[in-house]
Parts: C-alpha cells; sequence; structure tokens
C-alpha cells in the first residue's frame, strides 16, 4: 500500500525531505534552550556574573530565532509538500478512474468514487502532514528530551524512565477502548443518514400516509443509538487531559522532593533543577502528542485503505502493442460468445452466434434481463467477451485500437447523459472539429434541430446539470445527435428513443435509412413499430439469441413475437411512453 | 452594498446566532454548566499555583535548607503535600468539566439534531422542491458535529485558556513589575502576528472550500457520465479540465494549511524568546540590584511564561473554531425557523366500517370523492410555471385523464389537491367542502397517490406496502399485493413478505417497485386515487402486470390518472388537455378527437414527452 501510495510524492520529495530535518533541528535546539538557561542561573546569576548572564543569554536570543525560523519554515514546507502530494494523488486516482472498463465502473458507485476522491484525500494530505512534521517533532524532542535530563542529573532522570511508562499505558488504553466505539458511531452515523434521505427523497410518500410520526419516532431511535455509543466514547477521550494533568503535577512534586534533598546535598544546581521542570513538560506532552498521531493516523488508514483499493484495480481492457487503427466497414461477426460478470457463476451470453452485414438495419428485442444491451456492449469493447470472439469487419475488437474501434462503433447508452455546457458544446463531443453545418446536420437527422430552434439561444442554449430546460425525449434525440457526429460505421442505439413519440421516432428511422444506408445500424427497443422493416429482428431470450428473421418471418412462425405485435397494435399504434 | 457592510453584518448575524447557542443550552443545562464553571476556575487555579510554588520552593525552602547545617525536612514535606492536594483538586476538577461537557455536549448533540428532523417533517413541499439534498443532510452531520466539538471542546479549552491568561498575569505582576512590562511586549507582538496569520489562512480556507465545491461538482458530473466519456473516447480532455481544478485546489490548500500551521511554531518560539528575555532581564536585575529580585521568583517567572504563551495561541485557534462552528449554527438554526405546513383545516376523516366519513364539528357525511376545482390560479416561487383559471367537476368514480406536453401543468394540478402546494386563488372543493378546512393529514390520506418515482424504505417488503396503514394485518397485506400483481414476484423472494429492502429498493426491478408502491395505495383503499403513470423503461409483460394493477385499483374511486397509456385515456370519462398551465381542451375521447384541435395533434403524434 505504501509503494502505491508513495508514487505520487514525486516534485515534492525535496520537500518532503527538508521539513523533517527542519523540524529535528528546531527540536534539538529547543531542547538545549533550557540546558543553557540552567547555566544562566548556576554560573551567572547565582555567584552575580553579569557578562556571562549576557552572553549566554545572547547565544540564548540567537537560538531561540533560529529555532523559530525553522519551525515556521518547517510548517511552511510541509504545508506545500502535502497539498502538491494530495494534488499529484488525487490526479493519479482520476487519470486511472479515467482507464477504468465498464467492468471497473460497475465495481464501484459513483458516489464512492466521488468521496475517495475528495473527502479520503483531504484525510491523507492532513496525515501527510503530520507525517512529516508532527511525527518528527514528538519523538525527536521526547527523546533529546530524555538524553537531556540524563545529562542534567542521572539520578533525576530515572524518575521520567518509571513515570513515561504509566502514562504510555494510560494513553494506550484510552485511545484503544475509543477506537472501536467511534467505529461504531461511524457505522451508526449511516443509519442516521440513511433516515434522513428516506425521507427527503420520499418526503410526498411520507405526507401523503401521513407518517411523520413515525419516521420521527425512526429518526429519533437511529439518533439516541449515537448518543448512547458516542457519549460513551467521549467520555473515554475526555479523560485523557485530566490524566496528562495528574501525571505532570505528580511528576512535580516528585522533582520538588528529590530534587530539593540533591540540591541541599550539593549534588544538583539551582538552576539545573529549574531545567528538569521544562524537560518533564516536553517529554509528558511529546507523549500525549504521540498518542494522539497514531489515533488521527488510524482515522486516515481507511481512507488510505480506500484509495489504493481503487489505485490497485487494473482496468481489464487495454490496447494491444500496434493495433489497428482502421476500421474497413461495418461488418459484426459473432463467434460462439459468452460472457459472464467476473464473480458470478451464470453466462448473461452464451454461446452466441451472429453475422451482420455492413450496412444492415437490425432489430434486437426481449424482456428486461435477456441481456440484449451486454450483446452490444461487447461491440465496442465496453466489455471484453469471456469466450468467443467478437469481430467488426472481419478483426477481432481485441486488435483494434480502442479509440479507432469506439470512433467507428458509436453507442447511444439507455441512460442519457448531457454535460453542463451549451447544447453545441455536448454535440461537439462526437467531433470536437465539427462545422456549423455538420452540427446542425446531424440534429437535423435525430430530429433535434426542430426544439433546438424554438429554444431562445438555440445551439447556444446552456443545459443545466440536471438537463431540467429540455424533456427526457429531447434529450434522447441530443444524445443521438451527438453519437452521429462521430461519422460512425456501426450505431448502436439502446433504447434511445423510449421516451420519444412515435411520430418522430419514425421521422429518426426514415432519416437514417436515407443519409445514412451504409452504416450498421443496430437498435434495441420496446416498441416494434420502428423496426419492422429491419434486415433482421433478434429476440433474446436467457442470454440466447432465441429466434430471429424479418418481421413477416417472425410474424408468420413466432407466437410470442406476434403477441407482442397485437398488443402493441391494437392499443392503436404503438406503445406509448 | 458595499464589502465593509457586508462584513458589519455578517459579524452581526453571528453574534446573534452565537447569543441564540448560548440561550439555548443554558435554557437546557444551566445547573450542570454553573458545576462546569467552577470546575474551571477550579482548574486553572491550580494550574497557576503550581507556578507560583517553584517560589515558594526555592526561596523558602530549598535555599535556607542548603545554609543549614542540619537540614529539617518537615516543612518542606508538609508544603509540597498541600501542593499535592491543590493539584489533585485541579486533576478532579477537570475531570468533572470535561465529562460533564462531553455528556452534555452529546446531549445537546441528539436533541438539536431531534428538533431539526421533527421540523423538517412538517415543512411543506416547496423546501424540498428548493433545497438541494446534499445540503440538508450536511446539516444534520457536519454542522451538528463542529457544534458538538464547540460545546465538548472550544468552549471549555478557551474559558481555560483565558482564566489561565488572567491569573497568570495577576500572578506575574505580584512577582515582579518589570518583567511583566517585558512579557506584554512579547504578548503584543504575538497578538500581531496571530491576527495577521489567522487573517490569512481564513481568507485561504474560504478558497479551499469554494475549490472544493467545483471540485466536487466537477468530479460528480464527470463520474457519473463517466461511460459516456468512454464511448467517446473522451478521458483525454477531461484530464486537462480536472487538472485545472486540481491546481486551483491546491494551491489555495497550501496557502491555507501554509499560514494556519505556522502559528504554532511561532507562537511557541516566541515562548522561548519570552523564556530567554526573562532570565537575561531577570539576571540582569537580580545582580545589579535594581530590583529585590530572588532566585525564586525569576524561577516562577520563566514557569508562568509558559503557563502564558501556550494559551495565547490557543485562544486564537478556539476562535477561530468558534467563528466556524456559527456558520454551522447559523444553518442549523435556519432550518429551525422554516415556517411549517399551515393548517387549520378542522374536518378530520372517521372511519365506520367499510365507509370513510367526514367529521366536520358534529356533522358526520360519507365520504364520496366528487372533486371540483374552479377558477384555481398558482404560481411556483421563483419560476414562472403554474396554472391559471383551472375550472372543472369530477362526479364520485370518475375517471380523469390529464394530457399535456412535459411541463404543461399536469402534476401541479394533483398537486394543488392533496394541498402539497397551496393555491393563489380560486377554491377546491372535495365532496362541497373547500379542501382548506380539511385537516392535512385527513385530505392526503383521503387521496392516495402513486407517483412516477417509486420510494420504498428501509425495512421488509412487508413494512413497506403497509406503510399505507400500519395496523393492516398479514392477510390484508397479501390481498393487497395481490391486487397490485406483486404476491407472485413476492413469492419468488427468498424470504417473501419478510424480504429486506436497503436503500431505495435497488434490488428490484422499477416494475416490481412500481407493483409495491400501487399495493401501499390499495392497502389504504382511498375514495380517491392519483396516478402517474411511469415512461421508464420496463419490458412490455412487466408493464401489462403494473397496468393490470393499476387498472384494480382504479375501479370504484375518483381517479386521476397523468396518462402516457392510451388505453387510460380511452377509458377516462373526462379528458383535460393541459398546456402552459391552462386547460386547452376537455371532454371525451371521441369528441376530443371529432374537433381536431390540440388533442388531435397530440394523440396523432404523442402523448407526451
Amino acid at each position: 500500500m505504501l509503494h502505491t501510495l508513495m508514487q505520487s510524492i514525486r516534485e515534492y520529495k525535496r520537500m518532503t525531505i527538508i521539513s523533517p530535518i527542519l523540524v529535528v533541528a528546531e527540536a534539538a535546539i529547543e531542547t538545549f534552550i533550557p540546558f543553557l538557561m540552567a547555566a544562566i542561573i548556576d554560573q551567572g546569576i547565582r555567584p552575580g556574573n553579569l557578562n556571562l548572564v549576557v552572553r549566554v543569554g545572547l547565544l540564548l536570543l540567537v537560538m531561540a530565532l533560529f529555532s523559530l525560523v525553522m519551525g515556521a519554515g518547517a510548517s511552511w514546507v510541509s504545508s506545500q509538500a502535502a497539498a502538491g502530494y494530495a494534488k499529484n494523488l488525487r490526479q493519479d486516482l482520476f487519470y486511472h478512474i479515467q482507464t477504468f472498463s465498464f467492468q471497473n465502473l460497475d465495481q464501484f458507485s459513483t458516489s464512492s468514487l466521488v468521496t475517495r476522491l475528495t473527502t479520503d484525500i483531504t484525510n491523507i494530505q492532513t496525515a501527510y502532514q503530520m507525517l512529516i512534521r508532527i511525527a518528527f517533532r514528538a519523538p525527536s524532542m521526547l527523546i533529546f528530551s530524555i538524553v537531556m535530563a540524563f545529562t542534567v542529573n542521572a539520578e533525576m532522570a530515572w524518575l521520567f524512565v518509571i513515570v513515561v511508562p504509566i502514562l504510555a499505558v494510560g494513553l494506550v488504553t484510552i485511545v484503544s477502548k475509543s477506537r472501536p466505539l467511534f467505529r461504531q458511531v461511524f457505522k451508526r452515523y449511516d443509519q442516521l443518514n440513511r433516515v434522513v434521505r428516506e425521507n427527503l427523497r420520499g418526503i410526498r410518500v411520507v405526507k401523503t400516509y401521513g407518517q411523520q410520526d413515525s419516521e420521527t419516532a425512526k429518526f429519533k431511535a437511529a439518533s439516541g443509538n449515537i448518543f448512547k455509543v458516542f457519549s460513551k466514547a467521549q467520555r473515554i477521550v475526555a479523560l485523557n487531559m485530566p490524566l496528562m494533568q495528574l501525571v505532570i503535577n505528580t511528576t512535580m512534586l516528585l522533582l520538588s522532593w528529590f530534587g530539593a534533598k540533591l540540591i541541599v546535598g550539593k549534588q544538583l544546581e539551582v538552576g539545573q533543577f529549574v531545567s528538569l521542570f521544562s524537560y518533564s513538560t516536553s517529554i509528558l506532552f511529546s507523549l500525549n502528542m504521540l498518542s494522539m498521531i497514531f489515533s488521527q493516523l488510524s482515522v486516515s488508514q481507511a481512507s488510505a485503505e480506500r484509495v489504493v483499493e481503487v489505485l490497485n484495480s487494473e482496468s481489464a481492457i487495454a490496447d494491444k502493442p500496434d493495433a489497428r487503427t482502421d476500421v474497413a466497414n461495418g461488418a459484426i461477426d459473432f463467434e460462439r460468445v459468452s460472457f459472464r460478470y467476473p464473480g458470478t457463476k451464470k453466462d448473461q451470453l452464451h454461446d452466441v452466434d451472429l453475422h451482420i452485414k455492413s450496412g444492415q438495419t437490425i432489430g434486437i428485442i426481449g424482456e428486461t434481463g435477456t441481456s440484449k444491451s451486454t450483446l452490444v456492449e461487447l461491440i465496442p469493447r465496453l466489455y471484453d467477451a469471456t469466450a468467443g470472439t467478437v469481430r467488426v469487419a472481419g478483426q477481432d475488437v481485441r486488435d483494434y485500437d480502442l479509440k479507432t474501434l469506439r470512433d467507428n462503433v458509436s453507442v447511444v447508452l439507455q441512460t442519457t447523459t448531457l454535460f453542463s455546457g451549451t447544447i453545441r458544446d455536448n454535440l461537439k463531443w462526437g467531433d470536437a472539429d465539427a462545422t456549423d453545418e455538420e452540427i446542425q446536420h446531424a440534429a437535423q437527422l435525430a430530429q433535434a434541430d426542430g426544439f433546438i430552434q424554438t429554444l431562445p439561444q438555440g445551439y447556444d442554449t446552456p443545459l443545466e446539470q440536471t438537463g431540467q430546460n429540455v424533456s427526457g425525449g429531447q434529450k434522447q434525440r441530443l444524445t443521438i445527435a451527438r453519437a452521429l457526429l462521430k461519422h460512425p460505421k456501426i450505431l448502436i442505439l439502446d433504447n434511445a428513443t423510449s421516451a420519444t413519440d412515435t411520430n418522430t421516432e419514425a421521422k429518426i428511422w426514415q432519416a437514417f435509412r436515407h443519409e445514412m444506408p451504409d452504416v450498421t445500424k443496430l437498435i434495441i427497443t420496446q416498441r416494434l413499430g420502428g423496426i419492422v422493416d429491419a434486415d433482421k429482428i433478434l429476440i433474446m431470450a436467457g442470454g440466447k439469441i432465441a429466434a430471429a428473421g424479418t418481421h413477416s418471418e417472425l410474424l408468420a412462425e413466432n407466437e410470442w413475437y406476434r403477441q407482442l405485435y397485437d398488443t402493441q397494435t391494437k392499443r392503436g399504434g404503438g406503445q406509448h411512453d | 452594498m458595499t464589502n465593509a457592510t457586508t462584513q458589519t453584518s455578517k459579524t452581526t448575524q453571528r453574534r446573534q446566532t452565537f447569543k441564540r447557542l448560548i440561550a439555548l443550552i443554558f435554557s437546557q443545562y444551566k445547573g450542570w454548566l454553573v458545576i462546569a464553571f467552577i470546575a474551571i476556575i477550579i482548574s486553572a487555579l491550580a494550574g497557576v499555583a503550581g507556578s507560583l510554588f517553584i517560589q515558594r520552593l526555592i526561596d523558602d525552602y530549598v535555599l535556607p535548607l542548603m545554609r543549614s547545617n542540619h537540614p529539617n525536612y518537615g516543612p518542606l514535606l508538609e508544603a509540597i503535600l498541600i501542593m499535592g492536594a491543590l493539584f489533585y483538586t485541579g486533576v478532579l476538577a477537570t475531570v468533572a468539566y470535561s465529562q460533564i461537557m462531553a455528556v452534555l455536549g452529546q446531549r445537546i448533540q441528539k436533541s438539536i439534531r431531534d428538533q431539526m428532523f421533527t421540523k423538517m417533517e412538517s415543512l411543506p413541499l416547496r423546501y424540498f422542491d428548493e433545497n438541494d439534498y446534499g445540503n440538508v443532510m450536511s446539516r444534520y452531520t457536519n454542522d451538528v458535529d463542529t457544534l458538538t466539538q464547540l460545546i465538548t471542546q472550544s468552549f471549555p479549552q478557551f474559558i481555560v485558556a483565558t482564566f489561565n491568561v488572567v491569573f497568570a498575569l495577576v500572578a506575574m505582576v505580584s512577582l515582579s513589575p518589570i518583567l511583566t512590562l517585558i512579557s506584554l511586549l512579547i504578548f503584543a507582538t504575538s497578538i500581531v502576528i496571530v491576527r495577521w496569520l489567522t487573517a490569512r489562512s481564513s481568507k485561504y480556507f474560504r478558497a479551499q472550500q469554494a475549490s472544493i465545491g467545483s471540485l466536487n461538482a466537477f468530479i460528480e458530473e464527470m463520474l457519473n457520465g463517466q461511460k459516456v466519456i468512454k464511448v467517446f473516447s473522451h478521458e483525454a480532455t477531461v484530464k486537462q479540465e480536472f487538472d485545472q481544478y486540481n491546481d486551483d485546489l491546491r494551491n489555495d490548500a497550501r496557502l491555507a494549511n501554509g499560514f494556519s500551521t505556522m502559528l504554532f511554531p511561532i507562537m511557541g518560539n516566541l515562548g522561548n524568546l519570552l523564556y530567554v528575555l526573562i532570565a537575561i532581564a531577570g539576571g540582569a536585575l537580580a545582580i545589579t540590584h535594581a530590583s529585590l529580585l530572588t532566585l525564586g521568583t525569576i524561577a516562577a517567572f520563566l514557569q508562568l511564561s509558559r503557563s502564558f504563551s501556550q494559551p495565547i495561541a490557543q485562544i486564537s485557534q478556539q476562535l477561530n473554531a468558534i467563528i466556524q462552528a456559527m456558520a454551522g449554527a447559523g444553518r442549523i438554526f435556519q432550518l429551525l425557523d422554516e415556517a411549517p405546513e399551515a393548517d387549520s383545516g378542522t374536518v378530520t376523516l372517521t372511519q365506520k366500517g367499510e365507509t370513510w366519513c367526514w367529521q366536520d364539528g358534529d356533522k358526520q357525511l360519507p365520504v364520496r370523492g366528487q372533486i371540483s376545482f374552479k377558477d384555481v390560479s398558482f404560481e411556483y416561487p421563483n419560476s414562472d410555471a403554474g396554472l391559471h383559471d383551472i375550472s372543472f367537476d369530477v362526479e364520485a368514480g370518475e375517471k380523469i385523464a390529464l394530457v399535456g406536453e412535459t411541463g404543461a401543468g399536469k402534476t401541479t394540478i394533483t398537486n394543488m389537491l392533496n394541498r402539497f402546494y397551496d393555491i393563489d386563488s380560486g377554491q377546491i372543493t372535495y365532496d362541497g367542502i373547500n379542501i382548506t378546512r380539511i385537516n392535512k393529514e385527513a385530505l392526503r390520506r383521503s387521496v392516495a397517490i402513486v407517483l412516477q418515482e417509486t420510494h420504498l424504505f428501509s425495512g421488509t417488503i412487508a413494512d413497506n406496502i403497509r406503510y399505507g396503514r400500519m395496523t393492516a394485518t398479514d392477510d390484508e397485506v397479501i390481498a393487497a399485493a395481490k391486487l397490485a400483481n406483486a404476491d407472485k414476484f413476492i413469492e419468488t423472494l427468498p424470504d417473501k413478505y419478510e424480504t429486506q429492502i436497503t436503500g431505495n429498493g435497488s434490488e428490484l426491478s422499477s416494475g416490481q417497485q412500481q407493483m409495491l408502491s400501487i399495493a401501499r395505495a390499495a392497502l389504504v383503499d382511498p375514495p380517491v386515487m392519483i396516478l402517474d403513470e411511469a415512461t421508464s423503461n420496463i419490458d412490455s409483460r412487466t408493464e401489462q402486470l403494473v397496468q393490470a394493477g393499476m387498472d384494480n385499483l382504479m375501479t370504484g374511486r375518483t381517479t386521476f390518472a397523468i396518462a402516457h397509456r392510451l388505453s387510460t385515456v380511452f377509458n377516462a370519462d373526462l379528458i383535460l388537455v393541459i398546456g402552459d398551465g391552462r386547460i386547452v381542451e376537455s371532454g371525451t375521447h371521441e369528441a376530443l378527437l371529432a374537433k381536431h384541435g390540440k388533442y388531435y395533434e397530440l394523440y396523432t403524434g404523442a402523448l407526451g414527452g
């Protein structure tokens, strides 16, 4: 995991190294100050040597200034390094997601990827800065202070050797007792969030059935659950401060008693005695700091794991070296093709053979879950077949360069996704260099030009992110126009006209027939109206092609088809959505 | 408005929120807070006493002992024991206040959350339409969390630190006014530095917040369309755009964190500087006898200077936390201040066996389902969409089909009927009773809706069907499921009616979800129904099942159908063709077709889009 994460350091390596050096140097100077202070008291003030007081004093002032500059420098440098590292890591993660195949994308939900790119990386950034700054400062202060304490007076320093483990045990107990509780709290938060989310989305249902009271009761139960565990956890954590106070105070009392005796016995100077007070505070505070670092890092560890999980999932689909960069025509062949999702036992497609000539129009129908979409998504390699071969223009699809293949095989997906920007921007996704005429022509074919012209800003109308200023049917036509601009050899429409009225739909098919006779067209639909004059209609069932033929052939031979046709025509010329 | 006035109005707003928050906390937990406050003072006093003890230890015990030939440790032991008693009282006080504040923080957290949710449930639909869900969710989590942090940590630490500074200052003045003057000089310097650093860092923190927001929106949009990006091989462009957002964020983050993390080393080392200055000045004064400084006093001063400089950094840090939490508290109060849905209706529903009755004062009338709209107009806030002069009459048991293009106002009409929104003018009556006189809950119970988008709640399938009537028996639930054609698929599930649904029912197909929502409505068995027919892609066989379920549901009650199916329209007693918020045409299918108007146009084209 560490290895993966370290690869994102790159240009921030220098700063990452400088920060701990500055931190350690600052700690060294800081721990030396009380030592010289003891000298001022014992050799300057007590014997009345003003000269020494001033000389050592000036040296100390310079040291304090140095330490200030280094401390501030370390903070600045570590911030630059951490923010830079977070930038690189976020970039790596986002770029990596861009290489994902559909299969990888199915594996992670969008919201979980968003969290990983934002919250998780922010957590890692905080941890990174902590690692190259405080995680060096706390142990250096601890070690240096113990060393200095022994230098000043070994006998007294043994006191710390006894006190430190006691505090350490206390701190570890607090962390280990509270951590599982905090983990539970996070889980219970999910419960609370779920109630809120369900009520935000389903408020109409709640109000219709007058269930406000029972929902409030659900919420109170969830918030009560959080309270139970959270207050326990917080009470444990709240013991940290008094524990520190207890240990520091006890140490001071012991130092006073034994120190006084040693001073009287001439084994310790008064100044040294005062410096031991300083060392005791910095030892105990550093220890507290260490326990804080550990509990903070364990929070970030979960985030790091989640990021690495994404970084380590390799895309199943990649270009071959010397891949082909041209597609000769729109012929499609499936040879004994099977497909199943990884980790599942059931084939989604089983042993499919299919041969389509360039320029043919193919209709695909069948009930939900019969893998119609899966079948067509194998052609542009959105998924790779588990067994068998898919060919385009006689070549195995895996031999093509991915961009070439996808430019030539244009798919209009079932979900109509448009991006913020103008209509023109969105259509240009198909071809960044398209002229205004080309854009309009594509829109005309997709029967979108008409409604675009009625919009006050025409092609320059900005689309809201949710696409609320255009209707579902209009969105579908925009996505079709976008796909046409690629000038593909194969065009696949996956339920792309379901929200478009039958009249407009018929016009689209007509335009396709006249203007794009050479393009192979695959049309998945619920309505038979659009595909009655297709060259071939495939009926999918159970991951197989159950029947294939022209409309009249199927009408004569296939009972299921005949029934479907009857129900749709009896209702008056097609099913309306 | 100029920048300065925005700033002041923001500050006054913050001050008001703060006052309100304090009032809220105090009103509930006055006793505990007073105890915590006293404990905080004791704890701070014990801390300063510890520093002062060094002076007495050195001047009154150690130095005299050094001079005596036969040292007597008795008085020293006594002093240490007294000091110990004081110290441990301080520790106990800390335990007391930190435990009190930890629990209080959690109690307040729970009570605020519960208040928010109770309020949210009472809000009109407009609130839900106008507010972004993510935003509302974060009030329950982020905002409440920062507030709790404020109560359990920032407030007590702020008070402790303030007392520490004040007590230390008093102690220092009593020990040596001259050395105190030097300390104050350093103190003033640190205040200037702290203010400069926090001003810089909070400026960039705000910028960082904005950058995160835009990066977030960009990522969200791109990842949602990731499959389209793949299909169009658009990865390179997207990466380029991402880099811009990412670089902006890095720049703000490095500045924000840079300035804010510099605070602690600078404050710490200013403390060191003060430490050294005190030693030099104190030493010089003692040696030259310019002032009556004892060794113990210098040592105590050195210790005090520590408990003086550290709290200052803490105070400034906690001040920042308090300001940030005020923004969150402001958002919480905003939700709590929203006006709840008004309801002055007094007519309620009672059920007598199978029949429903209106209870209007002492009068009881059977519920029939006769609906009239008279000159109804309505405008959505901040939008031109709405309804204009809608009038029609529906007899009990009639079927009404609402047809028209997307955004024409079909759904708006149904929203008026169950008072999800209130009309601006005109009148709607239900069995002759003005619906504003009917208690909202009763009204909504008598008008069930099957929405286009199905909402299921976490729980079992049975729980979800029972949502309409919690008291229904298992047999009633099964009967409703059968009516909705849902029984068959439920029986094929591993746990049948006890199958758990998580999230929004993603384990069921959209057709199955619709059947459940039909069953839910069937269980209530209301006199009036609103059906919003789905346009989603469900396969033909499932769709037939769903439609048969809907048909079952429609029989015997007044139904408003937002129609996408021709059969619904054919069978309707009245078709209302809606366009731009008006009734363009109305009549039966045949009559409207003969008219060759808008309906004819729609019919030959589509019934909506």
